[in-house]
């Protein structure tokens, strides 16, 4: 009986979330690319950095799949490589974004003074678009991996902000909030457990979206040179590095760019399933 | 009324004076002497020294930031370090390609998003819709610039239906110009369609629900006209808000699209002044593109007055 | 002559009717077995409580079942339409049921603060229809509009066509619903609870104009409610339905002092003014014990285990419609009893 009630939230949980069969293989996706990511010394069929210039841009065959680029390296282990940064990069700008927006938003939702600031400061962020933002960031701060997360970092916090905030608001006119408060605890301690226990859901949402932003992002960032150093293969590094080769060697901007594409296209698929299974109002307009 | 809008266009003020601030100070944080990067690597200390003072540089950063802002509420954006001329002349003749592509790449976005949200909507969780949603999805998905390259490849390169990059030698007419925004337009709208395809669709399944949708349909009106006429119309405010979001949202995508079809835009300006290093020019456009966002925002909340008569402000 | 020839053939005349809605979990079959009729210039009462397929068994007929889901699965619904022709509207396309509604049937509604088009000044919505099946333009249509809501009489009705719904309250906006309504001078009017949502001395207003119409344009009424007060002063024939089943039909005299159904008994029962008085006296309002039982679940009579009078047979199989008395039907082994 224990171990059926131990079990049965998460198995609950996850058979809601696969009722949908494309959030399944979209989670399936997902975990092949991490795997691949995480595997990539074991797995990867050649050397990242290995020239081999007798073996120049060859097309996809069954030796390279996805071919060689200009210095005869494999497009495929270069892509897998390219995982890492990229969404390496990703995971570090979703915990950044998830401490500083819960931050801030409990900030801003307890304390009304500093309320308008904060929100001040959200909104005049927002009016700038996401990359241009964070192109300015990055020439700022200088271009490199570390900066690029800091840069993505400022740039999507306030989006869990104005999340968290809108919870906290919610929470502090609770009835319990009052009754706690009238038996002398301390209102601040039980808020804040209360409020990241009503935020966790809309903010694992959030972490999702903002992962596949993020990929995007830096790719757009590397593109523009803006972002990560050419040396570092990520996806959009390698799509620059490609594109004057576009015409003869299509397939050194083809599969980085499939490459995004399907990590990016496989969180949204799941972060929009955890939004239809976690908020009821949405749920019934499936 | 007017109180209210006037009381809206005080926010707007107080969010362009923060983003004014934010960049202001932000810019301070590089590295590098603006000066001497001005004057490059050949120049004497002296020279340095005798720019410095000529920008007022070597004042305290609070005299510097009030004497910006000074010349920012005159529209005096700053001169460009690399390009010799005012930035606001600079982003001026750059507007042009930037405004067309703009407006090009909405109306692919709309024609796309709203039809197909429509359609979504009017038959729920068919087939249809569930193609929509994953479509909708799936451009969302994908990176503007990469869309662009593949776009160049396919249509420009093999099958040469478009030019492949540029905006028309000097001269060119209206016609070829915007001939050359057809490609990067596709690729903008096409991009940016899914925002509109979710509004859309999510709006009118709201209203599809509600009961005057049910009167409309026990007149005897056609399913059509029950759709656009009343569904449609009452879908109004949420669209234009999410179409209105999406142009502002442009602004940005257009940036990285410009640099992908070599068209000299505001976007290509900012994207070579960020790799000069060319601070006064990567100001002036955030500040003029966040006033621009700012502006169309207005627009929506002056717009919904029309459309909706229930909104008073 | 006139009144032999609505003897012989009902406005509405709906046999056997039966609804199907397709859900995830099968389907579920909300109203069965519906006999139903409406004769020109008189009113007949649909009475039930909610759940018992009223509701459907009008969007049947109005063929707004909302699809793909909702079908009419048996039966027939045949109007009697203006040129004389009868149509089935059960089994008719949905261009001939449509060019119908609005037109020779129209219908209005429980919510008039939902109902109306928020975009659109009420004088537009009712021209709409009114261009729409009586080929007017748009100026002629929108005379018209503003006559109907003379006819409703709301005041000012030249001005008041400009107005949005929003700048309205309840009681004008069922006004409007039913100018709207009536803009095309329907043979039939199908009405869905519509005072339910209105103040008391509102909802008396609104069925004196309903019955003002019914009377001037000798139109048919199908009156939806669950409230049987109302049902003393405007029906003519009364039709009670329980479980998505018809259970008795009678003119109104019978149904109040002469019902053969226990759940019709209990319902008039039920009524404040039959309430007795306890021995502190205060007035006892009767209630039904039970709930409606699920219309998929039902093997036997429907009513049965809230039934104080069910006997086993009533449990085993499902009575007809038997005939107790002139006009008056009554699904109930035991209705002889009563």
């Amino acid at each position: 009986m224990s171990a059926m009630t131990a079990r049965s939230p998460v198995r609950l949980f996850l058979q809601r979330l696969f009722r949908r069969k494309l959030v399944l293989v979209a989670v399936i996706i997902l975990l092949v690319i991490v795997l691949l990511a995480i595997l990539a010394p074991w797995i990867s069929p050649y050397s990242p950095t290995g020239m081999r210039v007798s073996q120049r841009l060859r097309p996809p065959s069954l030796t390279n799949w996805f071919g060689t680029d200009e210095f005869g390296r494999d497009v495929l282990t270069r892509i897998i490589y390219g995982g890492r940064a990229s969404l390496g990069i990703g995971v570090a700008v979703v915990m950044c974004t998830m401490l500083a927006g819960t931050v801030l938003g409990l900030i801003a939702g307890y304390f009304r003074a500093l309320d308008a600031v904060i929100m001040r400061l959200v909104d005049a962020m927002m009016s700038l678009p996401d990359i241009l933002l964070a192109i300015f960031l990055v020439a700022v701060l200088g271009a490199s991996a570390g900066n690029v997360v800091l840069a993505l970092s400022i740039v999507y916090t306030p989006r869990v902000t104005r999340v968290v905030r809108s919870s906290t608001l919610v929470v502090r006119e609770l009835p319990f909030v009052e009754a706690a408060r009238a038996l002398g605890v301390s209102t601040w301690r039980i808020m804040t457990m209360h409020i990241l226990l009503n935020v966790a859901s809309p903010i694992l949402v959030q972490a999702t979206f903002i992962f596949a932003y993020a990929v995007l992002a830096e790719a757009g960032l590397s593109f523009l040179g803006a972002g990560v150093p050419p040396d570092i293969p990520t996806w959009g590094t390698m799509i620059a590095a490609g594109q004057q080769y576009a015409d003869r060697a299509v397939w050194l901007v083809l599969f980085p760019g499939l490459a995004i594409v399907f990590a990016a296209l496989s969180l949204q698929l799941l972060g929009d399933g955890l939004r239809d299974m976690l908020d009821p109002k949405l749920r019934k307009a499936l | 009324m007017f109180a209210a809008l006037a009381r809206r266009l005080a926010g707007m003020l107080i969010v362009m004076f923060i983003v004014a601030t934010m960049v202001f100070f932000l810019t301070r944080l590089a590295p590098g002497d603006p000066a001497a990067l001005m004057l490059g690597e050949q120049a004497s200390l002296a020279d340095v020294a005798e720019l410095r003072k000529t920008y007022g540089l070597d004042q305290p950063v609070i005299v510097q930031y009030a004497l910006w802002l000074k010349e920012l509420l005159r529209g005096n954006l700053g001169q460009s370090i690399f390009l010799q001329r005012p930035v606001i002349v600079a982003i001026a003749e750059r507007a042009e390609p930037t405004f067309f592509l703009a407006l090009l790449s909405i109306l692919v976005a709309t024609a796309i998003g709203v039809p197909a949200g429509i359609a979504s909507a009017v038959w729920r969780g068919r087939a249809s819709d569930q193609a929509v949603s994953g479509g909708a999805m799936l451009a969302a998905s994908i990176p503007s610039f990469w869309l662009g390259l593949i776009f160049i490849q396919f249509f420009a390169v093999r099958l040469g239906w478009f030019p492949v990059a540029g905006y028309g030698p000097p001269g060119a007419s209206f016609a070829e110009r915007l001939y050359h925004l057809m490609l990067p337009a596709s690729v903008l709208g096409i991009v940016n369609s899914a925002l509109i395809t979710r509004f859309t669709r999510a709006s009118m399944l709201d209203v599809l629900n509600e009961d005057y949708v049910r009167t409309a349909r026990a007149k005897g009106l056609s399913e059509a006209r029950v759709i656009l006429r009343h569904g449609l119309g009452n879908a109004l405010v949420p669209i234009i808000t999410v179409v209105g979001l999406t142009a502002a949202l442009l602004v940005g995508g257009a940036i990285v699209t410009e640099t992908v079809f070599g068209l000299p835009g505001i976007g290509n300006l900012v994207v070579s002044a960020v790799l000069r290093r060319d601070y006064p020019v990567i100001q002036g456009a955030l500040i003029v593109i966040a006033g621009i966002y700012v502006l169309i925002n207005f627009s929506i909340d002056v717009m919904y007055t029309l459309v909706d008569p229930r909104v008073k402000y | 002559m006139m009144e032999t020839s609505v003897q012989e053939r009902p406005l509405l005349d709906i046999r056997g009717l039966e609804v199907t809605f397709r859900t995830e979990g099968g389907d579920v079959v909300p109203v069965r077995g519906v006999d139903l009729r409406v004769e020109a210039g008189k009113t007949t009462a649909l009475v039930g409580e909610s759940g018992s397929g009223k509701s459907v068994t009008s969007l049947a007929i109005m063929g707004l079942l909302p699809r793909p889901y909702g079908r009419v699965s048996k039966g027939v619904a045949e109007f009697r339409r203006r040129s004389g022709a009868v149509v089935d509207l059960a089994s008719a396309g949905q261009g001939v049921v449509r060019a119908l509604r609005g037109n020779e049937i129209a219908m209005i509604f429980q919510e008039p603060m939902t109902s109306l088009n928020p975009v659109m000044t009420v004088g537009e919505q009712i021209a709409e229809q009114v261009r729409l099946h009586m080929a007017l333009a748009p100026q002629a249509a929108m005379r018209h509009a503003v006559e109907m809501l003379s006819l409703v009489e709301i005041p000012d009705a030249a001005r008041r066509a400009g107005d949005y719904p929003h700048q309205m309250s309840g009681g004008m906006r069922q006004r409007v619903m039913i100018a709207l309504a009536m803009s095309c001078n329907p043979r039939l009017l199908i009405a869905d609870e519509p005072t339910t949502a209105l103040d008391v001395t509102i909802q008396a207003q609104i069925l004196d104009l309903i019955e003002r119409l019914r009377k001037e344009h000798s139109m048919g009424v199908l009156f939806i409610t669950h409230n049987l007060a109302v049902v003393a002063e405007i029906a003519d024939t009364v039709t009670v339905m329980y479980a998505g089943e018809v259970v008795e039909k009678a003119n109104v005299r019978d149904i109040f002092h002469n019902s053969r159904h226990p759940y019709t008994a209990a319902l008039v029962d039920c009524l404040p003014e039959r309430a007795r008085r306890d021995s502190n006296g205060r007035r006892i309002v009767a209630a039904i014990p039970g709930s409606v039982t699920s219309a998929a679940e039902a093997t036997g009579c429907r009513f049965a285990p809230r039934c104080q009078r069910a006997v086993e047979a009533c449990e085993a199989g499902s009575p007809e419609l038997l005939v107790a008395g002139t006009g008056h039907e009554v699904r109930c082994f035991r209705w002889s009893e009563a």
